[in-house]
């Protein structure tokens, strides 16, 4: 094993992927490193994502895409659906990828760029000299190794202990932990063209239930809750069972898989000398939709454009990767992430009576556009009675 | 009386939720086997966040 590299990236998601393909195009030696023993899986996604954003950075290959979205529905605890249609929306909804071929198919990118990629590879700790990451400690495959690099990117998802060791607080606080459980189901009765998200406490409580189409009669269906709603006899297990038993009954569940969304904010500063950290490790999912595929992709890549900036300049501190974090606050993803957050904040404050009375007053409308800020532009509209309790929501589009 | 973390490993679906919000950073995922790797000062959060309710602070005598 080659111990010296210009870019070091720890994890083999779509973080890690783009930032070491992007880091390798632009001539410098990088090596990917992913602990588990294979890449891409287990899948821990519900697996939807934007037509738009994904094409940022892919072309769309049916290789891994399950399934083509045309419609979306929030469905209310009554049961009031509000409906978003691809032909009247006259804009693209999204796409079920596979990601199990999808993870590879980024990796297999970055690899194909140039960059060393190893799997089964731990990184234990952080190399530290004078307070700078200068490389990780692994264990490859049960040995030890010392890997050296000017720039490491921590994109290790979810537990993101690199960039913890290296003294950043990347602990996620219980109520902003999305404990979630999905099932893979087949022969289920479903509506092969439409993404469902159902809303409710006695549901989902602070967070939501989906279905999400796999092809014909097949889908992930799963749920989120937040972790302070979490307990014996009502984990994220627990509800789902409850869904399944009631709506699926006949349905074969082929996978079961469990995982953690954090919904809280990124995190204060995602540099520091010779670190930058992408995706899930940066806390940089959408708090409303729990999304972070395409988000994972945009932090890499920038993080792989800014590490290869400051190799060439030969100063890879913490002041000379600032950039990569002043970047991605000003960006659309990382204002969408503010305001989506405040968004959240109000939602789980909600009742079911207040849930419905919102979705009532919305279900009859066809939007124009697929977005958040359309949705609440509307339940402001249309409930001028609520004016006071929805300032806190206006407040978030300002 | 002393407690401890016990995980229980036919529950585990070692999807790392627990390791992100241990605030001792004590657990780690180990491919398929969680670890308690450092010192557990059996504050029960990850117990809470765990979607399968594979883990359990015991109290032992
Ligand atoms: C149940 C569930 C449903 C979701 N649904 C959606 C959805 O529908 N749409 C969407 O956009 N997003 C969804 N997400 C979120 C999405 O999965 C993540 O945002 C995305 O995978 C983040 O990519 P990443 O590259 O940052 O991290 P990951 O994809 O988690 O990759 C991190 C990698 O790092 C590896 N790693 C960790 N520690 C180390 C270490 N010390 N050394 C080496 N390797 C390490 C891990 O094994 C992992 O492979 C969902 C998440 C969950 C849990």
């Amino acid at each position: 094993m080659k111990n010296n590299y210009d870019i070091l990236v720890i994890g083999g998601g779509p973080a890690g992927a783009l930032a070491a393909k992007t880091a390798a195009k632009a001539g410098n030696s990088v090596c990917l490193i992913e602990k588990r023993p294979a890449i891409g899986t287990p899948v821990r996604c519900a697996e939807g994502i934007g037509k738009e954003l994904l094409k940022e950075y892919i072309k769309p290959d049916p290789r891994w895409i399950s399934a083509d979205i045309e419609s979306a529905r929030i469905i209310a605890p009554n049961g009031t659906a509000i409906r978003l249609d691809q032909d009247r929306a006259g804009s693209e909804v999204g796409y079920v990828l596979d990601r199990k071929v999808f993870d590879r198919e980024l990796v297999w990118q970055a690899a194909e760029a140039g960059a060393d990629v190893i799997v089964k590879t731990r990184a234990t700790a952080p190399i530290m000299e004078n307070g700078a990451v200068r490389g990780a400690k692994v264990l490859s495959a049960g040995t030890p190794a010392d890997i050296r690099a000017e720039v490491v990117i921590a994109a290790d998802g979810t537990e993101a202990q690199f960039a913890r060791r290296a003294g950043l607080d990347t602990t996620v606080p219980l109520r902003e932990m999305m404990s979630c459980a999905q099932y893979l189901m087949t022969d289920i009765d479903i509506d092969a063209g439409s993404t469902d998200f159902y809303l409710g406490n006695e549901i989902a409580p602070e967070g939501y239930l989906w279905v999400f189409p796999k092809g014909d009669r097949t889908a992930n269906v799963g749920i989120g809750i937040t972790g302070r709603k979490s307990r014996d006899g009502s984990r994220a297990k627990d509800y789902l069972d409850r869904f399944v038993a009631k709506s699926f009954p006949d349905g074969k569940t082929i996978e079961a898989i469990a995982g953690g969304v954090p919904v809280c904010r990124p995190l204060a500063c995602t540099v520091g000398d010779g670190l930058l950290v992408a995706g899930d490790a940066a806390r940089v999912v959408d708090p409303i939709t729990g999304g972070g595929i395409g988000n994972a992709m945009y932090t890499g890549r920038l993080a792989g454009e800014v590490a290869s900036k400051c190799i060439e300049a030969g100063n890879c501190s913490k002041e000379a990767l600032m950039p990569y974090d002043t970047e991605w606050r000003a960006s659309r993803m990382g204002m969408t992430i503010e305001r989506n957050y405040k968004v959240k904040e109000y939602f789980i404050t909600l009742d079911d009576t207040k849930l419905n009375t919102l979705a009532d007053s919305i279900a009859s409308i066809s939007f124009s556009e697929f977005s958040v800020a359309a949705l609440i532009r509307e339940l402001i509209k249309r409930n001028p009675k609520m004016l006071l309790e929805l300032k806190a929501l206006k407040d978030t589009l300002a | 009386m002393s407690t401890m973390l016990r995980i229980n490993r036919d529950k585990c679906g070692y999807c790392g939720t627990c390791v992100a919000v241990c605030p001792e950073d004590a657990l780690e995922l180990i491919d398929a086997y969680l670890s308690l790797e450092r010192e557990c000062i059996a504050c029960g959060i990850c117990a809470r966040a765990c979607p399968l309710g594979a883990l359990e602070v015991v109290h032992e005598e």
